[in-house]
């Protein structure tokens, strides 16, 4: 048979491709014209119609099966569908909260689930909300985030959301609608072939047809989101598999494993390996640690300190590994990379060893790889092998858990006095003191006669007691936060990394707020940032959420800005951004808010924020044409930092 | 700004305060050669998919691709050949492991193996030239499998480098037609990538 594009039911008629649909040449089974009403759907006749018939009078009608749910209710008993089992396995797997919205072919799911008071379903206003919301909830609980929506575009919402989850290591399970199965692949109604689109940026991804495997694949999602490097997973469900009636059982937690057998990960470090890297510890004269999110993701927070301590090494650290160690801790070396510290770059540029602890050498943390630490050998402890030897070449790689791999290595590492470093932490004393009486550095409350950003984050940051979640947005607040606001505690640093999805920290802060409720949360946004997801004020209200939001505004896209100022010679483009009245907009939502623009209304304001029982929104108008300093432009080195800018004409 | 005099121009950096120590090697910058990947996989619905999406996302350059079942049901066989350095490959093959469907990668580039591919050329094919035809497709092994008053199709295996050589020479006929299978290899001796995997 010959198929040519867009020719096929042309010239077959309605028989269509169906093999089976009657003679050969011959029309289908043509019923009396009068007596019966004349299918259109191709291959008339054949399981295959009928299946497809009856999807599409589902889709129309609220659906026959939903029907005899509903009766059931009534008389007090019904069966067990599809659906049923959802709300089961979240249970089963600890989830006792969930961002979701609902939509055609996910309610189902929705008429049952006020069956199960057990889980508090979080009705967000936009699905990306959702799925940041349930990645924030992941980031401070160490949990498995959920996730639902319905099918096309509530599908394609998320995934802006699950791609932030898949750069940053997020444990995720996020769980979409899809049509009938008899309809998928007739562009249907909302059909969107959302597997395909989540195929690359999830660590797996299912399409569900048959209720009896939901059990099964719920627990293989949650398992895989969960174990060896976390990330994000995506399982469709078609319509008629939440709506079919199954008794298939849960499986038990060995039974997942056998049922993957393809899913091993490497906890343990290679004893040989740890025996180079101790050895190569042992050697080192200048030596840096660089604490990933690896090691908050194993909890090795104890272990990075013991080993810091045993051998005298100073620590740095990727903007996802803040928190790994308390920066009051004389160690504490600082946060590194594209605008981290200066010293901190410069400790690494002239390292004799790095020990890179659960971090993938992000273009950000390296720049140029040509010239990134030249003196430097390497050992690399990552749990996926396939992030050693990716981005940089390395001396002693190490597959394993952080935690792990540090408790086994630790009693290798002979023990150095501090004499034995003093020289060489005194170098690094004095280059932080240098780099921190630097112009960027604490540029005071006032630029240009409008508050400085460092400042506010630095007072949210001691105000807070450093003991609050802080959620970033993405942009200059993003590095503010990351440098100024003063961390002591593993966890309690959100902020999308990898992806750098703007927007991220209302609906983010939303979901840790409620993973962490014993700490305050606090939402730092710019004006941009908060312009993308501001739709979720009114769920924070709705479920009294109780997020700080503190709005950066300085009436631009101050990344952009800065860019355009620096790497694009002043060509200003689209770097003005304009903006509601902030007070305005909250009163509308009913959030409290209020606005500081000079210094001594910054604690003011602060203070008013913690003292609402509930959301409440800081509008601080900063300066327009603050930078961060210091910069390494895209394609530099280390060594190449930007400190100052002046302007091309001055 | 007050300190505008020590403002850096783009593309002019301070300098490094070290001599220049040479480059540190960028994966994936090394000699490029050809490469040969078996993988073992879960026979499951898209993971065929899976492979190719990965190797087009992370810019890996696939030759050929062969899929067929294994002598173990639900376990599928891919055979890869791809071009790239080795440090590149290795990363390919670890990015395969990541895939939760695929149960063992190897790179068989420097082993001992035995490597085949399968062809049929359909040759424009008249009462002249059809004896030299015939002549080059006994001479190479081949096999003669239909044969029409303007045309042969000509089924031949053998290595990739063996099967160029073949058609080279069968071009000066004209080619209708053209299907190649790719690769498919298997290393010599008694070892097994099915049995290691059962260990």
């Amino acid at each position: 048979m010959t198929i040519t594009k867009g020719g096929a039911d042309g010239r077959r008629g309605q028989g269509g491709g169906a093999a089976s649909a009657g003679e050969p040449g011959s029309a289908p089974a043509a019923p009396a014209r009068g007596t019966e009403r004349h299918s259109h759907v191709p291959g008339a006749g054949t399981a295959r119609a009928v299946a497809i018939e009856r999807a599409q009078r589902e889709m129309l009608r609220d659906g026959s099966s939903a029907a005899t749910a509903a009766a059931g209710r009534v008389a007090g008993k019904r069966t067990r569908i599809g659906a049923d089992v959802v709300c089961e396995s979240l249970i089963r797997q600890g989830v006792h909260t969930f961002f979701s919205y609902p939509g055609g072919v996910i309610l189902p799911f929705y008429d049952v689930l006020g069956d199960y008071p057990e889980l508090r379903h979080i009705l967000v206003r936009h699905e990306q909300g959702g799925a940041h919301a349930a990645d924030g909830y992941a980031r401070v609980t160490g949990q498995v985030g959920v996730c639902m929506g319905t099918s096309g575009p509530g599908a394609t919402n998320l995934v802006t959301g699950i791609g932030t989850a898949q750069l940053d290591s997020i444990p995720m399970v996020a769980i979409t609608g899809n049509v009938p199965g008899a309809l998928l692949g007739k562009d249907a109604f909302q059909e969107i072939d959302i597997n395909g689109i989540t195929l690359p940026m999830t660590k797996h991804n299912y399409l569900v047809r048959d209720a009896n495997d939901l059990p099964r694949v719920l627990a293989e999602a949650f398992h895989i989101a969960r174990t060896g490097r976390p990330g994000p997973v995506h399982v469709d469900i078609t319509k008629d598999a939440l709506q079919q009636e199954t008794s298939a059982p849960h499986p038990s937690h060995e039974e997942v494993v056998a049922g993957l057998p393809g899913f091993k990960p490497n906890l343990d470090g290679h004893y040989r390996q740890l025996k180079l890297a101790a050895q190569e510890i042992a050697q080192a004269r200048r030596p840096v640690i660089m604490a990933g999110h690896g090691v908050l993701h194993a909890g090795a927070e104890q272990e990075l300190l013991a080993l810091a301590e045993k051998a005298q090494i100073p620590v740095a650290w990727s903007l996802l590994g803040i928190g790994a160690m308390d920066e009051t801790h004389p160690l504490a070396y600082g946060y590194m990379g594209m605008h981290g510290w200066k010293h901190t770059n410069r400790a690494i540029q002239s390292a004799d060893l790095l020990i890179a602890l659960g971090m993938r050498f992000d273009d950000r943390v390296t720049g140029n790889v040509k010239t990134y630490a030249p003196y430097a050998r390497i050992i690399h402890v990552d749990i996926d092998p396939a992030e050693i030897g990716k981005n940089v070449a390395v001396e002693v790689p190490i597959v394993g858990d952080a935690r792990r791999v540090l408790e086994a290595l630790l009693p290798m590492v002979p023990a150095v006095d501090t004499q034995e470093r003093r020289d060489y932490l005194a170098q690094l004393a004095g280059w932080r003191k240098e780099s921190e009486a630097s112009s960027w550095h604490g540029s005071g409350a006032w630029r240009d006669g409008l508050l400085s950003a460092d400042y506010v984050v630095a007072r949210i940051g001691e105000l807070t007691n450093h003991d609050a979640t802080y959620v970033a947005d993405v942009g200059q607040n993003q590095m503010w936060l990351a440098r100024y606001a003063g961390f002591r505690h593993p966890n309690t640093h959100v902020s999308s990394g990898g992806l750098g999805t703007m927007g991220f920290s209302l609906p983010a802060a939303m979901g840790a707020a409620l993973g962490r409720p014993d700490r305050e949360t606090w939402a730092i946004a710019g004006d941009g940032g908060f312009q993308m997801t501001s739709q979720e004020l009114m769920t924070l209200v709705q479920d009294r959420i109780p997020v700080k939001l503190a709005i950066f505004d300085n009436k631009k896209l101050g990344m952009i800005r800065q860019w355009q100022e620096i790497v694009y010679g002043g060509n200003y483009h689209s770097a003005q951004l304009m903006g509601p009245d902030y007070l305005k907009l909250a009163d509308a939502y009913g959030v409290p808010a209020i606005k500081a623009t000079t210094p001594d209304e910054v604690d003011e304001a602060i203070r008013f924020a913690q003292s609402v029982d509930g959301p409440a929104l800081i509008w601080f108008e900063i300066t327009g044409e603050q930078n961060v300093f210091p910069m390494m432009p895209a394609g530099k080195g280390l060594s190449d930092l930007i400190e100052t800018w002046g302007g091309p004409e001055e | 700004m007050s300190n505008a005099a020590n403002g850096h121009l783009p593309g002019t950096p301070a300098a490094p305060s070290h001599s220049a120590p040479p480059d540190r090697y960028v994966p994936g910058t090394g000699e490029v050669r050809r490469h040969r990947l078996i993988a073992l996989v879960l026979d499951r619905p898209g993971v065929l998919n899976r492979v190719a999406s990965l190797m087009r996302a992370r810019s890996f350059n696939i030759d050929s691709l062969a899929v067929s079942h294994t002598d173990q049901p639900a376990i599928s066989r891919m055979t890869i050949t791809l071009q790239g350095d080795d440090v590149a490959v290795e990363q390919a093959a670890k990015q395969l492991y990541r895939l939760i469907d695929v149960l063992k990668v190897q790179d068989v580039t420097a082993e001992p193996t035995i490597e085949n591919e399968l062809a049929l050329i359909k040759v424009r094919a008249t009462d002249t030239t059809r004896p030299e035809i015939l002549k080059v497709v006994e001479l190479s092994r081949g096999r003669v499998v239909d044969l029409t008053p303007e045309s042969v199709v000509i089924e031949v295996t053998g290595s990739e480098a063996e099967i160029d050589g073949f058609v080279a020479m069968l071009r000066t006929y004209g080619i209708k037609e053209l299907v190649r299978t790719g690769a498919v290899v298997m290393s010599r001796g008694s070892g097994s990538i099915e049995e290691a995997l059962k260990r």
